[in-house]
């Protein structure tokens, strides 16, 4: 090996490492805010942790109390949230998957259309429910907390059923329509039961999504310090008492948004655990 | 004939009764597909009606101030007079810093995933890189004021002054007090939060390119890094562009992380160590302050031009992404 190749080769050998060890250094830079993130929230959380979060209400400013109304407010629209959106959302993907054969470019751009909704800022569909739902009816309501939330889960179950429902092998629909069932049932009794999994995970992530978020509830749901007599009026949820609370200057107010936050933190880590797991041990059933 | 007689089972098949329930079945089917084709066609009237109401909302704000209201940066609730520039140069700066750190934190992420580390290793790894993405932005708002702020204001922000601030031509920009919160903040947490996004995109698509081109490049004695920039990255190039893009849209939009570090200022200043506003941010905390109808308009005015923003770089993050899919054959 001449000095000129053996100085090349060299440099390539030296780039390649290099190159290697920044994408090590990147990685390492990636998990480093991961877990320094994780390590604040559950600790200031644990300390902040009380039974009295669960059975007392928000307090005053400065005060001492709970989180009970909001955690109940977030249920209650996190659980409407979902029950409105998922069914939308299977119905849309089921659309897109087995019923637009006939329209390709009509299905495409559905597609195209709900990928954007997937990622357009919550904020935005914040303020499309209050115009919507808020300024039109006069008043803030939880009813229009949970409007904002579906949209958000909605275009998460669309996508998720569609590529589901595009797993599930055609062999299965030829089977089931040679057999002369109509294809209403064909769907709903042969590829739901196939796609299941897949489905399920979709409803799941939805839910993982919209458990923390904060944007599209400040002007739709409101807030609360009481228990809200009815979805008709504002109600808290966890995270925007969290926001309202992180941002003040009382002590006590700050503990109770870290208990907030760690609930949060956790109910969404195992749940986003859980779904990766069940997806796992179903994936194969639904590709078989 | 209306009976057929089937001797071998004993039964008679009624002719009519099947003609009575192929209709039934007939309709159902139009039903149902009515059905679903009405939920599908939901979602585009979602996005749709979202942008109309946006610009019914602020039609006051933009007939009042015209095109002035996105140059003017005047923001003064009690004198009425509204102008956006602020807020959308702090959206643009912070999406800017974020996009800065975490194109090449990803790249590099993408690179560790599918290249560099042991097979039994990259499942847990990109696991937990998804997590970040996981977290809600509350979480990251509320992290970022009471950890990363202080630790900013203590250890990072008085070197930047000292050192970045005395450079040529960019020194201005890290000059000013270590205040901890401001624009170099908000754009490190905005960075943060789109790597998961950026990077799983990137390893995705890395992943599609075909065996048999990356191993011919090893057979000629390429290195790994040679692979990676000389025939993986030309393959995937549009689809790594769209996932650049999806996380500058993610950026853009984010509004609870930087409303709790950005500082809710509305001054233009031209350190990044100054506290500043973003038009997220500006509508999460002045919404419900909102007191005049010029106001909410003006504010809504802000959502409108968001969402303009925000749906261009989608869509052309989700078109170049596509063009990956396309040459995929699928």
């Amino acid at each position: 090996m001449s000095r000129a190749t053996g100085f090349y080769y060299r440099r390539r050998r030296v780039t390649d490492v290099f190159a290697k060890t920044l994408g090590v250094a990147a990685t390492a830079f990636g998990l480093f805010w991961l877990f320094w993130i994780l390590l604040v929230t559950l600790n200031n959380g644990m300390h902040a942790l009380t039974p009295a979060i669960f059975t007392q209400t928000t307090p005053p400013p400065g005060g001492e109390g709970g989180l009970a109304n909001a955690l109940v407010g977030s249920f209650e629209m996190s659980l409407l949230g979902v029950l409105i959106g998922a069914p939308l959302g299977i119905a849309a993907g089921t659309y897109l998957s087995e019923f637009a054969e006939r329209h390709p470019a009509w299905r495409e751009t559905i597609r195209f259309v709900n990928d954007i909704l997937l990622s357009a800022p919550s904020i935005v569909l914040g303020l499309f429910v209050y115009t919507l739902a808020v300024r039109s009816v006069g008043h803030f309501s939880g009813w229009s907390g949970a409007i904002a939330l579906a949209l958000i889960v909605l275009p998460v179950v669309v996508r998720t059923t569609d590529e589901t429902l595009r797993l599930v092998p055609n062999v299965m629909r030829e089977a089931a329509l040679s057999l002369g069932i109509p294809r209403w049932k064909v769907t709903v009794q042969v590829l739901y039961r196939a796609a299941a999994p897949g489905i399920l995970t979709g409803v799941l992530l939805g839910l993982a999504r919209i458990s923390g978020e904060t944007a599209p509830l400040l002007f739709t749901a409101l807030n609360n310090q009481f228990w809200a007599p009815s979805l008709n009026a504002p109600t808290s949820s966890v995270p925007v008492v969290v926001f309202q609370f992180a941002m003040s200057p009382y002590d006590s107010w700050h503990a109770l948004a870290w208990a907030g936050a760690f609930i949060v933190t956790v109910f969404i880590l195992l749940l986003s655990v859980a779904t990766r797991a069940y997806l796992l041990r179903n994936r194969f059933d639904a590709a078989a | 004939m209306s009976a057929l007689p089937s001797a071998a089972i004993g039964l008679t098949i009624d002719d009519a009764h099947i003609k009575a329930r192929s209709v039934v079945e007939t309709r159902q089917d139009a039903f149902f597909r009515a059905l679903l084709f009405a939920a599908a066609t939901l979602v585009l009237l979602i996005l749709g009606a979202a942008a109309a109401s946006m610009l019914w909302g602020g039609r006051l704000a933009f007939e009042t101030f015209g095109w002035k209201f996105i140059v003017n940066d005047e923001w003064d609730a009690v004198g009425h007079q509204f102008g956006a520039f602020v807020p959308i140069y702090g959206t643009l700066v912070s999406s800017a810093i974020a996009m800065v750190i975490a194109i090449p934190v990803s790249f590099g992420i993408a690179l560790f995933l599918t290249e560099i580390a042991p097979t039994w290793l990259r499942g847990p790894v990109g696991a937990a890189i998804e997590l970040l993405a996981g977290i809600p932005s509350i979480i990251y708002g509320m992290w970022g004021l009471f950890s990363f702020v202080p630790f900013m204001a203590a250890y990072v922000l008085p070197w930047v002054d000292l050192h970045l601030g005395a450079v040529p031509w960019i020194g201005p920009l890290f000059r000013g007090p270590p205040l901890g919160i401001g624009m170099l903040t908000a754009g490190i947490v905005l960075g943060i939060m789109v790597i998961p996004f950026i990077s799983s995109v990137m390893r995705d698509v890395f992943r599609t390119v075909p065996a048999s081109l990356k191993e011919s490049a090893y057979a000629l004695g390429s290195t790994t890094w040679e692979v990676v920039w000389n025939v993986v990255l030309p393959y995937t190039r549009s689809a790594v562009v769209g996932g650049i893009f999806l996380g500058l849209g993610r950026a853009l939009g984010e509004t609870m992380a930087v409303t709790f570090v950005l500082g809710n200022a509305h001054q233009l200043s031209e350190s990044l160590l100054m506290p500043g506003n973003s038009i997220a941010a500006t509508i999460a905390n002045e919404f419900t302050e909102a007191d005049s109808d010029i106001y909410l308009s003006a504010l809504i005015a802000l959502g409108f031009l968001l969402f303009v923003v925000t749906f261009i770089v989608l869509a052309i993050a989700r078109l170049m992404l596509y063009n990956l899919a396309r040459k995929e054959g699928h």
